[in-house]
């Protein structure tokens, strides 16, 4: 007996030792989890357009829009986590204009994360992207963050299949804006239960963000700012108490709050476009609390175009930076108890200055 | 004779005031109204056609950056364009943006092409108060 450890000292000097083990390990989860929220930043660069026009002949202006980015985001000291990609690098889905996007965001010293817009995908329904970019939905672990990535630019099966005489053609109809034959975006049934299933793992407190290129709510269905399905997916979100959605599409500042979920948007590297309100034929959907952004300039290539950054302390709240060239930069907070994003400066009616005025 | 002359002459008065050989200036008929604003939304569609089509060397159109035409604001000019330093009509807009982010040549300010693009902005903004001068 005196030389031995008998069988319950055994167990109960394994089970602390055990348990030593495990400590820090946990107290690491701890510090990288959910509970915690521990603030990383995320770089979003979105919506580069870039056109071919003739062999290596590119709109130089676009160019010019994704090269900037990218230069700045390298720049970003401390240097974010990754940077997501918000969807339409290439203007006509072409292979010349992906191959065109990669070879400039190659320059990124960061990892990327890939959103599908409607100008990669409609050429070949994603095939060029799903080979040389990335799947077109997935989803992602961070520091106890869980993101998922959806192709929300989908539409019905006739459309997309039956429609239009080529591909090349069907394309040039999704890429028109103002399209009186275009087709609302959709998440659709398929991706709909994939999402289902990948969150129905997670407690119904971990922060989550979506990652989308179409926001996921409906604003002004003519210019598909504007998802189809979206109270679907909002359905799925809704269990969810921490849940945040970034998205492109709109080349503006815009952003939502609907129960639990928030919604922001991005601009565009390449041009802003009007906000709805400037549409007097049609009415729109454009969500009260959102600051606009300046009226642009035309004559400043730049204006209302640029890139953003996050900070993010898991789902509960963040600020996100608009880096607006030729202007000043823009700053948007949620905090866990603020009902909404709000924007530092502007939110207050009575603060909001002339350009920020649409008409 | 002279009850002949003056029975003549109430006879072409009544002519006069009751037929219509030919239409006067300020009468026109429904058809009349048809066939102008058909000729009207011919053009106005050339002018949408030519809005979504690469007017310049670049590949790029108007539309990328206005759809519906919007963010042109027609009926604030003539304006002051603070970029320009005058005031300008909306036509000079137009010539710029084809000079600038088209990287095309400037078209004849009597141009149909040019009336064609006025006649779809306006109506896309049809409804809409004049505002001259407005910023």
């Amino acid at each position: 007996m005196k030389q031995g450890i008998d069988r319950r000292t055994f167990l109960k000097e394994t089970g602390t030792l055990a348990a030593a083990m495990t400590l820090p390990v946990g107290l690491v989860k701890i510090a990288w989890g959910a509970e915690r929220e521990e603030t990383f930043t995320f770089a979003y660069i979105s919506d580069a357009h870039l056109t071919q026009i003739e062999g290596n002949r590119f709109v130089r202006n676009f160019d010019k829009g994704l090269q900037r980015a990218v230069l700045e985001v390298n720049f970003m000291d401390p240097p974010p986590d990754f940077v997501v990609f918000g969807g339409d690098l290439a203007q006509l889905g072409k292979k010349e204009e992906i191959d065109h996007g990669l070879e400039i965001l190659k320059k990124l010293t960061l990892p990327v994360k890939w959103v599908i817009g409607e100008h990669d995908y409609y050429l070949d329904l994603g095939k060029y992207w799903e080979e040389k970019v990335s799947p077109l939905h997935y989803s992602f672990d961070h520091k106890g963050v869980h993101f998922v990535t959806l192709a929300s630019i989908l539409t019905d099966d006739d459309w997309t299949h039956n429609r239009w005489p080529s591909p090349e053609e069907r394309m040039r109809q999704m890429a028109r804006l103002d399209n009186p034959q275009g087709s609302p975006f959709m998440v659709k049934k398929a991706q709909r239960d994939w999402l289902k299933e990948d969150l129905s793992k997670l407690s119904r407190d971990h922060p989550i963000v979506i990652l989308s290129h179409s926001p996921l709510y409906k604003v002004f269905k003519p210019w598909n700012f504007w998802t189809d399905d979206a109270e679907e997916v909002q359905a799925i979100l809704k269990p969810y108490k921490n849940v945040a959605v970034f998205h492109g599409h709109v080349h503006q500042i815009l952003y939502n709050q609907i129960g639990r979920i928030s919604f922001n948007a991005f601009m565009s590297t390449a041009w802003p476009w009007p906000y709805p309100v400037s549409y007097s034929q049609v009415p729109n959907r454009v969500p009260d609390i959102t600051v606009f952004m300046n009226r642009a300039d035309p004559f400043k290539e730049r204006d209302a175009t640029g890139w953003g950054g996050i900070d993010l302390a898991g789902g509960r709240s963040f600020a996100h930076h608009y880096q607006l060239w030729e202007n000043s930069p823009r700053t948007l907070k949620k905090s866990p108890e603020g009902k909404h994003p709000k924007d530092t400066q502007y939110q207050n009616k009575e603060d909001r200055i002339p350009p920020q005025r649409h008409y | 004779m002279r009850t002949f002359l003056w029975g003549f002459i109430l006879v072409a008065l009544f002519v006069i005031a009751f037929s219509r050989p030919f239409a006067r200036a300020d009468e026109f008929t429904d058809q009349d109204l048809k066939n102008w604003d058909a000729a009207f939304q011919g053009v106005m569609k050339e002018g949408e056609k030519l809005f979504h089509s690469a007017l310049g060397t670049n590949a790029v159109s108007c539309d990328m950056c206005h759809p519906n035409a919007t963010n042109t604001h027609p009926e604030t000019y003539p304006k002051f364009q603070k970029q320009i330093g005058k005031v300008v009509a909306l036509r000079d807009m137009i010539n710029w943006c084809i000079q600038n982010p088209l990287e095309g040549k400037p078209l004849a300010l009597d141009d149909p092409k040019m009336i064609a693009l006025e006649a779809y902005i306006t109506y896309e903004r049809r409804g809409v108060k004049l505002a001259p001068g407005k910023h």
